[in-house]
């Protein structure tokens, strides 16, 4: 099973259900969690444990100055302005470079061959026997967030089960995070901003075509908006987390309630359960 | 020699465009002969990372100097590898001012 | 003009409420732009009304037209970001997986591949009673979403009206949109809150702002909720030399007047004067009237 956690609004409380989630199944079977939210990952702050990095690489072109004619022909065809011929000079930005290769395509000396240059890393950490944490983290001033996103994802791949922390938004960081994965829990707020962002969330993932439920986070009980507006986009509301201050306390400092709480532990496994459910699986 | 100075229009009377990249026209003029040539930019509507594009194309004119009102970091880098100053105008409203205020050696180096 | 930017770092800890708070208290002539592209929430408390949309080109995609397609593969087995498949013996591309490099525009064989302009989003003028505000709508899936910022920004500034003073509404994060936002400012209003998240991201985008060199200041949202990580954001502000300019308390009215769609400043509470407080304070240091 393959579960994202997202939200369209940031700060609904997505990483929190994500942690809380996997704790509570660490209870009864192997958990393994992506953070795919590869600019601001936080999901490790609730399970500090020491971690083991990989870094993500992208490819960038190398020219060989020996066989190069200074022809220009490889700055004719980037269209990111990645590489150019400028007076007697091959000029490279590695930064603007897409990774497309075509540079070493058109070159009619066959001198520009891939290299690689680092953009971002995964990180590992198993802070529980049936826990694993995969973490992805793009380096500052980089772009290609997707990528990371990539790396991070592969590491996990074919994990029984496996928890994706997306980004926030419906940007192209998140729709990577959304492949190939299996059913989706959407976090949101009582607010008209929750309810709002709410919506472009569920369109997205509606072009998925992934079954979905709805956590309404941080509830002061007047919920009629929000679950008036999942009614209407037929989403089930799965679970409901009151705004409480002692919940509050807990959770700004790193805890966990499903840790702390007995109850709540129970309340996320049975989320799980019913987002399956919504799926058609058990 | 050649030098390039960004307009918002074809022609010496045309105003000058602060922005170097996304500039519509770059007007191409041998100071020696006076002689000028306005060339539509075909980048000016494209998304990022321009700006190294724009410069390959004026260094492969032959350009020696740059005016203009400002340039991104890439476009900055770009220029400087490739030997050519840039200079800032301020206050000139024509292109054919902007020669001017460029031949009297009054115009800051942009940085 | 002086070009204040409220971001966050972390999502969530009230940018939006801050802006449109700030906006109704400033009594001089502004601008106002929503750079949260992705999620654009400020018009939900300024009663916008729409002036004006332009549709939005990003970046390019490609177009394979099946009746020159000669189904030969190459564009697919080139293409480094898996974006174009080979279905029922025409190539496909999918554009949210396109990079619009071209090289299967040069590759292929019968011209029938050509790059197009996507439009990946929208961008509207609109009025409200606090200013005009410049804002926009990313379409789900795009990136490049740095250029619809700069967009934004450059047609607020290109309004009509005289203003000494453009708010911004940044969005969260520290990537490409926020760097965007923050690039070209005077100022920047980082709003956290107590958490341990809040207090990482907070770090995170001071770091990232230092790199414009516009002035920092920073407000504490909702500081009430745990006294101990609001005095650790206070001492970490102080390492950073970043001046604290208003704490907010936690503050159901808050809520109340987003859920009626008002700024929160135009009635009198706790949080509301908490706000009025820190615009004084602002206003001094920016030396605005």
């Amino acid at each position: 099973m393959r579960l994202v956690v997202a939200s369209g609004k940031g700060g609904t409380g997505k990483t929190t259900v994500a942690a809380n989630l996997a704790h509570a199944l660490t209870r009864s079977r192997e958990v393994v969690t992506v953070d795919c939210d590869v600019e601001a990952p936080n999901l490790h702050l609730f399970f500090p444990s020491p971690s083991r990095e990989v870094p993500v690489r992208t490819p960038v072109p190398a020219v060989d100055r020996d066989r190069c004619t200074l022809c220009g022909a490889c700055g004719h065809f980037c269209r990111f302005g990645a590489i150019s011929v400028l007076r007697s000079e091959v000029f490279l930005f590695p930064e603007l470079c897409h990774g497309c290769g075509g540079c070493g395509y058109v070159c009619p000396e066959g001198a520009i061959r891939d290299d690689h240059r680092t953009i971002g890393s995964v990180r590992c950490s198993r802070p529980a026997p049936s826990l694993t944490l995969i973490g992805g983290a793009l380096n500052e001033g980089e772009v290609q967030a997707p990528a990371v996103v990539r790396h991070a994802k592969r590491l996990a791949a074919g994990a029984p089960l496996i928890i994706y922390d997306a980004p926030p938004g419906i940007g192209c960081t998140v729709i990577e995070t959304l492949k190939g994965v299996d059913a989706c829990l959407l976090v949101t707020e009582s607010t008209p901003f929750g309810v709002h962002d709410l919506a472009l969330a569920a369109a997205v993932v509606r072009q998925f075509g992934l079954p979905t439920g709805v956590v309404i986070n941080r509830s002061d009980g007047e919920d009629g908006e929000t679950r008036r507006a999942c009614r209407e986009l037929e989403l089930p509301v799965l679970m409901t987390i009151p705004f409480d201050r002692e919940i509050a306390a807990v959770q700004n400092r790193g805890g966990l309630i499903s840790r702390e709480y007995e109850g709540w532990n129970r309340r996320f496994s049975t989320l799980f359960e019913d987002v399956c459910r919504v799926g058609g699986e058990t | 020699m050649m030098i390039c100075i960004t307009a918002q229009a074809p022609g010496l009377d045309a105003p000058v465009e602060p922005r170097f990249a996304r500039a519509p026209f770059f007007i191409f003029i041998e100071t020696g002969t006076g002689e000028a040539h306005s060339v539509a930019n075909a980048l000016c509507g494209g998304p990022g990372g321009i700006g190294p594009r724009a410069v390959q194309f004026v260094v492969e004119y032959g350009v020696e100097a740059l005016v203009t009102g400002r340039m991104g970091e890439h476009a900055v880098r770009a220029l400087r590898a490739a030997g050519i100053p840039a200079y800032a105008f301020a206050g000139e409203s024509t292109v054919a001012d902007a020669l001017e205020a460029y031949r009297s050696g009054t115009l800051p180096e942009l940085s | 003009m002086i070009r204040l930017a409220v971001i966050s770092g972390k999502g969530g800890t009230g940018k939006t409420m801050v802006t449109a708070g700030l906006a109704a208290l400033n009594p001089r002539s502004q601008l106002l732009a929503d750079c949260d592209v992705e999620a654009a929430n400020l018009e939900l408390l300024l009663s916008a009304r729409q002036v004006h949309a332009t549709p939005f080109e990003g970046a390019e995609a490609a177009s394979i037209d099946p009746d020159r397609c000669w189904g030969c593969g190459r564009c697919a087995e080139l293409c480094r970001f898996g974006a174009i498949a080979i279905r029922d013996v025409v190539a496909v591309c999918e554009p949210r997986d396109c990079e619009g490099c071209g090289l299967c525009e040069r590759v292929c064989p019968s011209d029938a591949v050509a790059l197009v302009p996507r439009t990946s989003g929208v961008v509207y003028r609109s009025a409200t009673d606090c200013g005009p505000l410049s804002h926009a709508r990313l379409y789900p899936g795009n990136g490049n979403s740095g250029l619809m910022v700069q967009t934004v920004k450059r047609q607020a500034e290109r309004s009509a009206e005289p203003a000494d003073l453009l708010l911004i509404d940044g969005p969260p994060g520290t990537g490409c949109p926020l760097i965007s936002t923050v690039s070209g400012t005077d100022a920047v209003l980082v709003v956290t809150e107590p958490s341990l998240s809040g207090l990482h991201d907070l770090q995170r985008v001071i770091g990232v702002c230092r790199r414009f060199d516009p002035r920092i200041f920073v407000l504490i949202n909702r500081w009430d909720l745990d006294c101990e990580i609001a005095a650790r954001i206070e001492a970490e502000c102080t390492a950073l030399k970043v001046p604290v300019v208003g704490r907010i308390p936690f503050d159901p009215a808050v809520i109340a007047a987003v859920r009626a769609g008002r700024p929160i400043t135009l009635t009198d509470s706790p949080g509301s004067r908490a706000l009025a407080g820190c615009w004084e304070v602002l206003r001094q240091e920016l030396a605005l009237a």
